[in-house]
């Protein structure tokens, strides 16, 4: 394997450039998605990975642009390694740029290993369920879509829309019952440097920093870099939970950069295009990024992921919000309507999904009656947005009294459950306000929660189904009453048609 | 051994020079690191190899090694409540000998080596047998006795034969020209298993899932296909299946998904228990993981290892089923070897021979005679989600498995935001084996099973009709009659349709059961078609609380079901004609 080379061949063979790409001829014991370093005759030094080997042909793809590089001054050199990072303990705290080299002016650390940023994938036997619940204070998480340690759950913002904010939000407010902080790994890819500074800020100000690791791809940086960003970043990640027996939450942002690089790339090197221009193995290459959350049996140590991605034009079907929905555990969804309407955060719950919840609820993870109050809270919700069209066309009047109380309880939800700015709030105040919230309705149409919690915790009577209740006497009052009594409702070609058939 | 060297790398396809005499499919060891991969093109004596794990640090020049045979399954006891990979090689054994992670150049052996089963012969010496024939059997679990049969290709007359303690290599018989036979044998992973006769499905396969029981049955032997856009439930109801379905063994594939989920599978399946036998699940499955960021080939191969287990136990006589979840991670993992291969692509970028490579796979099911001379019958029931990219159903994936499936089970976005689960939409969903497997209903159910569900299926349609008036004029425009529907329709859905996959006693429901709940709605849907002509006005109806006691039909256990179901249904037959003035 080339890693055994003592020298550092160098070769001035360059055939041709195209884009990041330059084509090296009569190379030798090169290796597949080896370092490489190319330095033009200015003397500046640009890195680079070998993409394709080809009998004496390596391609290089080369990490910034490829501006004043000519084919025939140009010297390239292999460096007989894949890539790797060197990570440490002493990074926490540390700004470094998208290859992992610090930039923030504190010198260099001694690396403890020396790390390939591919990474392997956990053994699925080894992998460890995810079941402790992350209270991260935003009612529509917390109650309705839990997180849980080692799950990945993406937000998927609109441009304009407050992801990161909402991001920022949960690395605020996130921990666990009882248990540690979290170490936090940043990863930006081709974010600008207003919010790059704006997690800075959010950060420093709850004093989180030396917790932090930040790897740095702002917009301006090369796009191929932006392919290794999120690699080193897990790649930290992965050494602090599994050697350092940390409790890592990973952001990433902005996922949708990322995906445009790819897509850069893979027309570059003339790849056959999938959906929409993107590679068809973008799937394959998002998946080694997001399936790199979890925990892992005997371990202590556990990394949960947050990534975020804007869905060009609120198109949730676009394939980069499509294909990572497919990977990832589930999805916060965030609307321009609610947005525009003035909540905050903006989450519509309704495409909304955590598939780990189940794992992380419950009686003495939150409480015995968590998984029936959100089922039923989402029934009424999706209820009362389904009236919402028919209203706009028939008018309100027209509502049956129970279809106006889901029309009021749709209002009501999103004005205190889903409407909370800074708030934070632990998961018995968003049980709470879910329970007044399902007291706008009758107990007796609540299906989806077990009776002896309906008792326990509905505000107000409780009423019991089965039993009579007063309406229930009038009415059969007036069945006694005479055969004559017609119905207010009922439409003059409705009781024709009963006559009729009579 | 024929070896040659690298000549191109392009990530996971490699080519080799100087591979003269190997064949389409051999498996071959590529580099140094000795990574396993399939000769997918061959090219004078140059060879494509697809390979299997990741190839970076692959340098040209390498050595490449053809095995000079197909990928080989290992195929005999043990395999049950085993967890492979793709290429099945055993994960705990990984784990052990590797560490956590997946690296690379690994080894494991399909079945383990030292491990002893117990051999029962059950042919005595000087008989003559041929393919399929069993010599004896191991009891490998305690629900399934594991037949040791005559590979297909081997016959003769027994010399030697014996009982006793063995492993999986030990020679157990020997014929007079001798041939021997072991407890474990090898079959090429892509080429089917041969039967006698394929036969017609005609029994149904019990789910306990209500709206595939009731409204899209599939039969023992048959092939569905559940497609849906992310979050609608594809998983849950794999699993859901491969839990509680009536299924001898059951194979479950988790092809290119989630980490996580096979983590649930593997916690959950050994502690759940089987609700005939009542021995823990893990005794009959065995699942193969090829996780999202396993190597893309071997997600390609892990289908085919998948069927081809299934396939061996049919050929004991088993009722097989086998969950491919997502069958569209398979079609990706095709597109992608297909990219670097540089061939034409046909639509959206997947490679033109993808119906012809979901044909072949799906053609491997079925209810079949299987090879041997004591005329066992078995099936392999298979159940694939597709993932539809956007969830439009119009893509290729989804339209190419459509056109050879027999039941469709249509996952529905807005069932599923609305938390409807199963969020099977009852408009767009069909089944094929809807009249093949009526008889089996009339005899072992009820003789008017038909009618009934056909009714039900009256009402849910009638109720989207209606449901477009109701858009523009409201509801209280209606006739009381489609009142009434709507009214039904909705329990229907709500109490009838829905089925809560993690609730204890509603997680499989009987078939019997199934039939007396869909009866009561069906009774009370005409008892009050009956009384509204009769004079009684619709809100009197609605005011005698039958709709509270329908919605709690769910819980009743199943043993329990018969008595009350049948009390409730003539409650409401009274009840509502008291209403009746004369």
């Amino acid at each position: 394997m080339a890693s055994d080379r003592l020298v550092t061949a160098e070769y001035r063979t360059i055939h041709d450039i195209a884009g990041p790409l330059v084509f090296v001829r009569r190379v030798k014991g090169v290796s597949y998605e080896e370092m490489v370093e190319v330095e033009s005759a200015d003397g500046r030094v640009r890195n680079g990975q070998v993409i394709e080997l080809n009998d004496d042909l390596a391609v290089v793809q080369v990490f910034g642009t490829t501006h004043g590089l000519d084919v025939k001054e140009c010297k390239v050199r292999f460096q007989g390694d894949v890539i790797k990072l060197g990570v440490s303990i002493g990074l926490l705290g540390r700004v470094l740029n998208g290859l992992g080299e610090p930039i923030d002016g504190g010198g260099n650390v001694f690396p403890e290993k020396e790390l390939e940023v591919t990474g392997s994938p956990i053994n699925p036997y080894m992998r460890d369920n995810p079941n402790d619940f992350i209270q991260t204070g935003v009612s529509a998480i917390d109650g309705l879509n839990t997180l849980v340690r080692g799950q990945k759950l993406p937000i998927f913002s609109g441009s304009g829309l407050p992801g990161n904010e909402l991001a920022a939000q949960i690395v605020r407010q996130a921990k666990v019952i009882g248990g540690e902080e979290f170490a936090i790994i940043f990863g930006a890819m081709g974010i600008t440097r207003r919010e790059a500074s704006f997690f800075q800020h959010s950060f420093s100000e709850t004093g989180a920093l030396e917790r932090v690791v930040f790897f740095m791809n702002l917009a301006e940086d090369p796009t191929v870099e932006r392919l290794i960003t999120p690699r080193c970043a897990l790649t930290m990640a992965e050494f602090l939970a599994f050697s350092y027996d940390m409790q890592v939450l990973v952001i990433l942002t902005d996922m949708t950069n990322y995906c445009e690089a790819l897509r850069e790339i893979s027309a570059a090197r003339e790849e056959v295009p999938g959906r929409r221009g993107y590679p068809g193995y973008m799937y394959t290459d998002l998946a080694s990024l997001y399936e790199r959350a979890g925990r892992i049996k005997g371990k202590k140590g556990s990394i949960t992921q947050v990534p975020i991605l804007t869905m060009p034009d609120d198109d949730i079907t676009h394939p980069i919000a499509d294909l990572t929905g497919y990977i990832t555990e589930g999805q916060i969804v965030l609307s321009r309507p609610l947005h525009n309407k003035g909540v905050s955060p903006p989450i519509d719950v309704l495409p909304c999904l955590s598939r780990l919840m189940n794992q992380g609820i419950g009686e003495g993870k939150t409480r015995g009656d968590h998984r029936g109050v959100a089922d039923q809270l989402y029934a009424y919700y999706a209820e009362g947005v389904d009236l919402r069209r028919l209203v706009a066309i028939i008018g309100e009047e027209a509502l049956s009294e129970e279809d106006q109380l889901y029309l009021k309880f749709a209002d009501q939800f999103e004005e205190s459950f889903l409407n909370q700015a800074d708030e934070n709030r632990d998961i018995e105040e968003t049980l709470e306000i879910g329970w007044n919230l399902l007291s706008i309705l009758p107990s007796s149409v609540i299906k989806r929660i077990k009776p002896e919690n309906i008792e326990k915790y509905y505000p107000g009577e409780v009423e019991v189904p089965g039993e009579e209740t007063e309406a229930e006497e009038v009415a059969e009052e007036e069945v006694e009453a005479g055969a004559d009594i017609v119905e207010e409702a009922e439409g003059g070609e409705a009781e024709e048609i009963t006559r009729d058939l009579e | 051994m024929i070896e040659g060297t690298i000549t191109k790398v392009s990530g996971p396809v490699v080519e080799a020079r100087g591979m003269g005499g190997s064949r389409m499919y051999d498996v071959t060891f590529v580099g140094e690191m000795k990574l396993i991969g399939e000769i997918i093109r061959l090219e004078g004596d140059n060879a494509v190899v697809q390979v299997y794990e990741d190839t970076s640090g692959l340098e040209v020049g390498e050595i490449v090694t053809c095995s000079g045979h197909p990928l080989l399954l290992e195929l005999g006891p043990g395999m049950l409540s085993s967890i492979y990979d793709g290429v099945q090689r055993r994960l705990p054994d990984l784990a052990e000998r590797y560490g956590d992670f997946i690296t690379r150049g690994t080894v494991s052996d399909p079945l383990d080596r030292d491990a002893e089963w117990e051999f029962v012969p059950e042919v005595e010496p000087g008989r003559s047998v041929s393919a399929g024939d069993a010599l004896g059997y191991v009891q490998e679990t305690k629900v399934i006795k594991h037949l040791v049969m005559v590979p297909p290709d081997k016959e003769g007359v027994i010399a030697d034969i014996k009982g006793g303690n063995f492993k999986v290599e030990d020679v157990i018989a020997v014929t007079e020209d001798g041939v021997e036979f072991t407890l474990m044998q090898k079959w090429p992973a892509r080429e089917p298993r041969p039967v006698l006769d394929k036969l017609d499905p005609v029994v149904p396969f019990i789910t306990g899932t209500r709206t595939l029981d009731t409204f899209f049955p599939v039969a023992q032997g048959g092939y569905s296909i559940i497609p849906g856009g992310f979050g609608t439930g594809k998983t849950v109801t794999e699993q859901t299946l491969a839990k509680w379905a009536e299924a001898d063994v059951v194979i479950y594939v988790g092809c290119g998904e989630r980490g996580n989920e096979m983590t649930e599978v593997l916690s959950e399946f050994p502690a759940l228990q089987d609700v005939r036998s009542g021995l823990p699940l893990m005794e009959r499955t065995i699942l193969v993981a090829n996780t999202s960021n396993m190597p893309v080939a071997a997600r390609e191969a892990s289908i085919y290892t998948g069927i081809t287990m299934a396939e061996y136990y049919r050929d004991m006589g088993y009722d097989v089923a086998m969950m491919a979840d997502s069958t569209s991670r398979w079609g990706e993992a095709l597109r992608e070897v297909s990219g670097r291969l540089e061939e034409m692509p046909g639509e959206e970028g997947y490679p033109a021979y993808l119906a012809t490579r979901i044909a072949d796979f799906y053609e491997r099911c079925g209810r079949a005679k299987c090879i041997g001379s004591n005329g066992r019958t078995g099936s392999i029931t298979v159940i694939g989600a597709v993932s539809p990219p956007g969830g439009d159903f119009s893509e290729p994936m989804t339209q190419n498995s459509l056109r050879i499936s027999g039941a469709f089970w249509a996952l529905d976005t807005g069932l599923a935001h609305r938390r409807h689960f199963p969020a099977i939409s009852w408009l767009k969903s069909y089944s094929l084996y809807l009249d093949r497997v009526e008889e089996w209903y009339s005899e072992n159910v009820a003789m008017d099973w038909k009618q009934v569900r056909d009714k039900a299926m009256m009402i849910l349609q009638k109720e989207a009709e209606l449901q477009e008036i109701v858009q523009l004029v409201g509801p209280d425009s209606l006739p009381e009659f489609a009142r009434a529907v709507l009214e039904v329709a909705r329990m229907l859905r709500e109490d009838y349709l829905q089925q809560f996959a993690f609730s204890e006693v509603d997680a499989f429901c009987e078939p019997i059961k199934q039939y007396q709940m869909l009866k009561v709605i069906i009774t009370y849907y005409d008892v009050l078609q009956e009384v509204l002509v009769k004079g009684v006005s619709l809100k009197e109806a609605l005011q005698i609380p039958f709709r509270a006691q329908i919605s709690r039909m769910k819980d009743i256990p199943n043993q329990e079901a018969t008595e009350r179901l049948d009390a409730l249904q003539a409650e409401i037959q009274n009840e509502l004609r008291k209403l009746i003035r004369y």
